[in-house]
């Protein structure tokens, strides 16, 4: 309570920081912040011109020349969020030592701060993505609105491990070096650009115990299949990410001290 | 009203022998610490009234800036606690946080609300900042085209734009020039007439003894000394020579004064007084009076050179002139033990009224820091008084010649 207190106190840094990093992206550019626009929009012609038009890949049961390309981009946009947070939160108290060291604010600002940046982003290219389906003719009606539950148990998954992380990153950079690489395995290994199917049935299997392909299983179901993802294969992802929260902030909580000494 | 109240402060850094020994330590939680508790600040304890200004001293490593650390609240001190009331502002190091690729507004208002400002209060204050700063038109321009001095004053700007009721000042005020130095004194002055506490960490002896009303000495860690800043500025100054053997000892002169005395002592000071010209001592001086300053010097070991140095001190120690016999090309070389001088500096009063006091030290070259072999600070006090000058204000006379005429047109 009261650190959600002292964070309201601090709403215009945390909003200003934001709003300054989206400036400083495109800053010294002539087109200025139309490259946010771009860069996404240059991503979902990638995915549906290859996928759909050149390659001609098709999903197996569902008939749409474009249920592939809407497959990826629902699967690789919602991992990006998810890895845009985990990753930038690891290393958000190492890269703003400065900050800590000098002045005295409420330190969970950053993690906040890279939690609404990612959203920013991710609403961008959701946007573009999802005028892209009204316009094709994909939009999947009712169901879209699945995507604020699972939106919001992967942002807490997010950042209950980013804090726990960064917390760790100061301590041993290891975790940041092993972090990176895990990520790679983890997305491999999580049916995105792949359908489950394809994976021998013991993988399959162990699939439950993989947070994320249960996340992202629940993207692909409303956009693609327009159905209602499986709510009972969200609770263990639920369950974890709030475990996770919890594990970090206790660990911010214990080690602030140190972790002040230590940047 | 701000107050800060510091009780039986402690500071300890973990240190483990190698990378492994944390990550066991994490792993293993049972196990005894295997880390080892470096202290660099030990029972440190002090109150400081609201209004009150206090500065803090110390050498290098002394553990000041670990002491504002904790007080403006970034480090956790590891023993004892610390209490502050009021709003509490810190210019610790300006700058900090200044985007380069932004212009001199924008990061402002970031630094405003790194202090937690609203957007509507920054709003309100930036006219305020940018008449403080004077960089016009450079507001608009990218940090990163200005120079460090206007950095520091538009840092400075933003951090006092608005009173805090507790302000603290590291070093950082020792950059800028002497103009923009002289405005920011002018404001923590103005401040402190308001009522804010200050708490000021310098090494730079007048900025202390001007503003603050008591002075706090750290040393290795722990707390020294605190008194009067001009009794713990001459301590400290003595601490500065403190790693070579020597002597040190306060006491206080009948007059209230603390006379401080430190050295080596291969060549002592025997006795100080100050004559007339026809040899008669005196303890009254008039303004412009001639006088003679006699220093008997006796040589206890072989020296191979002897500098004495001799000022005069005003009530808040702050010398008045001075200079030794290395600038007058006038050092002893080769010294015998046994040998006994008596030096005879003779001078002019040009004081303005007061109390004064004779600084003489004997050093070996023209610093104290190379080889202190005596030193006495307030050695002797006397009195100066106006007999057949004109009324004037000041501490320093000199003629000035008013010649007035009227124009016609």
């Amino acid at each position: 309570m009261k650190i959600l207190k002292s964070l309201w106190a601090y709403r215009s840094f945390i909003l200003g920081s934001v709003n300054r990093e989206f400036q400083f992206k495109y800053k010294n550019s002539l087109l200025g912040s139309f490259w946010a626009l771009i860069n996404p929009l240059a991503m979902i012609v990638v995915y549906t011109v290859i996928f759909s038009q050149l390659m001609r890949t098709k999903l197996p049961g569902v008939d749409s020349s474009f249920a592939y390309s809407i497959y990826l981009c629902a699967g690789i946009f919602t991992w990006g969020l998810f890895s845009e947070i985990t990753g930038r939160a690891q290393n958000t108290f190492l890269e703003n030592a400065n900050l800590l060291k000098k002045l005295n604010f409420p330190r969970l600002c950053l993690p906040v701060i890279v939690v609404i940046n990612a959203m920013v982003n991710f609403s961008v290219i959701f946007g573009l993505f999802t005028l892209f389906l009204l316009i094709s003719g994909n939009f999947p009606g009712l169901t879209y609105l699945a995507l604020a539950p699972l939106l919001a148990i992967l942002v807490t998954l997010a950042i209950g491990l980013g804090i726990t992380l960064g917390v760790l990153n100061v301590f041993f950079r290891d975790v940041g070096q092993f972090f990176g690489i895990f990520m790679q395995f983890w997305f491999w290994l999580t049916p995105i650009i792949y359908p489950p199917g394809v994976l021998p049935p013991p993988v399959q299997d162990l699939m439950r115990f993989n947070p994320m392909a249960s996340l992202i299983a629940g993207f692909q179901a409303s956009l693609v299949a327009k159905q209602w993802p499986n709510w009972d294969s969200l609770t263990y992802p639920a369950i974890l990410a709030v475990l996770l929260c919890m594990l970090g902030m206790h660990l911010f909580r214990t080690q602030a001290g140190d972790m002040m000494d230590e940047l | 009203m701000g107050t800060v109240t510091v009780t039986n402060l402690g500071k300890a850094f973990k240190q483990y022998p190698s990378r492994w020994s944390r990550f066991a330590e994490w792993l293993l939680p049972s196990h005894q610490p295997r880390h080892t508790l470096k202290w660099v600040l030990q029972e440190i304890s002090f109150a400081v009234r609201p209004g009150e200004a206090v500065g803090i001293i110390g050498l290098n490593g002394a553990g000041k800036s670990t002491l504002l650390k904790m007080i403006t609240g970034t480090t956790r001190p590891t023993t004892g606690h610390i209490n502050i009331t009021g709003r509490i502002a810190a210019l610790l190091e300006l700058g900090i946080g200044f985007h380069p690729d932004f212009t001199g507004r924008q990061n402002s208002i970031l630094a405003g609300q790194l202090l937690g400002y609203s957007a509507n209060e920054i709003a309100h204050l930036m006219p305020k900042i940018e008449a403080f700063a004077e960089i016009d038109d450079y507001l608009d321009q990218p940090v990163r085209v200005y120079s460090s001095g206007m950095q520091m004053r538009l840092a400075f700007s933003v951090a006092t734009a608005h009173r805090p009721d507790v302000l603290i000042v590291d070093e950082a005020l020792s950059v800028g020039d002497a103009y923009f130095q002289h405005k920011s004194f002018e404001r923590i002055r103005e401040f402190q007439k308001q009522g804010t506490t200050l708490l000021i960490v310098s090494h730079d002896k007048q900025a202390i003894q001007s503003i603050c009303d008591r002075a706090i000495l750290l040393n290795a860690g722990r707390l020294a000394m605190q008194g009067t800043p001009e009794a713990v500025m001459d301590y400290y100054n003595a601490l500065l020579a403190e790693h070579q053997e020597q002597q040190l000892s306060q006491t206080q002169l009948p007059e209230g004064k603390l006379k401080t005395v430190s050295g080596t002592g291969e060549a002592t000071i025997q006795e100080i007084s100050i004559s007339d010209s026809e040899n008669n001592n005196l303890n009254v001086v008039f303004v412009g009076q001639k006088i003679h300053i006699n220093i008997l010097v006796s040589v206890n070991e072989d020296i191979d050179s002897l500098v004495l140095g001799c000022g005069i001190k005003d009530r808040l120690g702050q010398m008045m002139f001075g200079t030794n016999t290395f600038h007058t090309s006038q050092a002893l070389t080769d010294l015998k033990k046994g040998e006994n001088y008596i030096f005879t500096i003779a001078c002019s009063a040009n004081l303005g009224v007061g109390s004064y006091s004779i600084h003489a030290s004997l050093v070996r070259n023209h610093s104290h820091i190379e080889k202190n072999y005596h030193w006495i600070d307030g050695a002797l006090v006397f009195e100066v008084f106006n007999k057949d000058k004109i009324d004037f204000v000041g501490c320093n006379w000199n003629e000035m010649v008013f010649d007035i005429k009227t124009i016609k047109e």
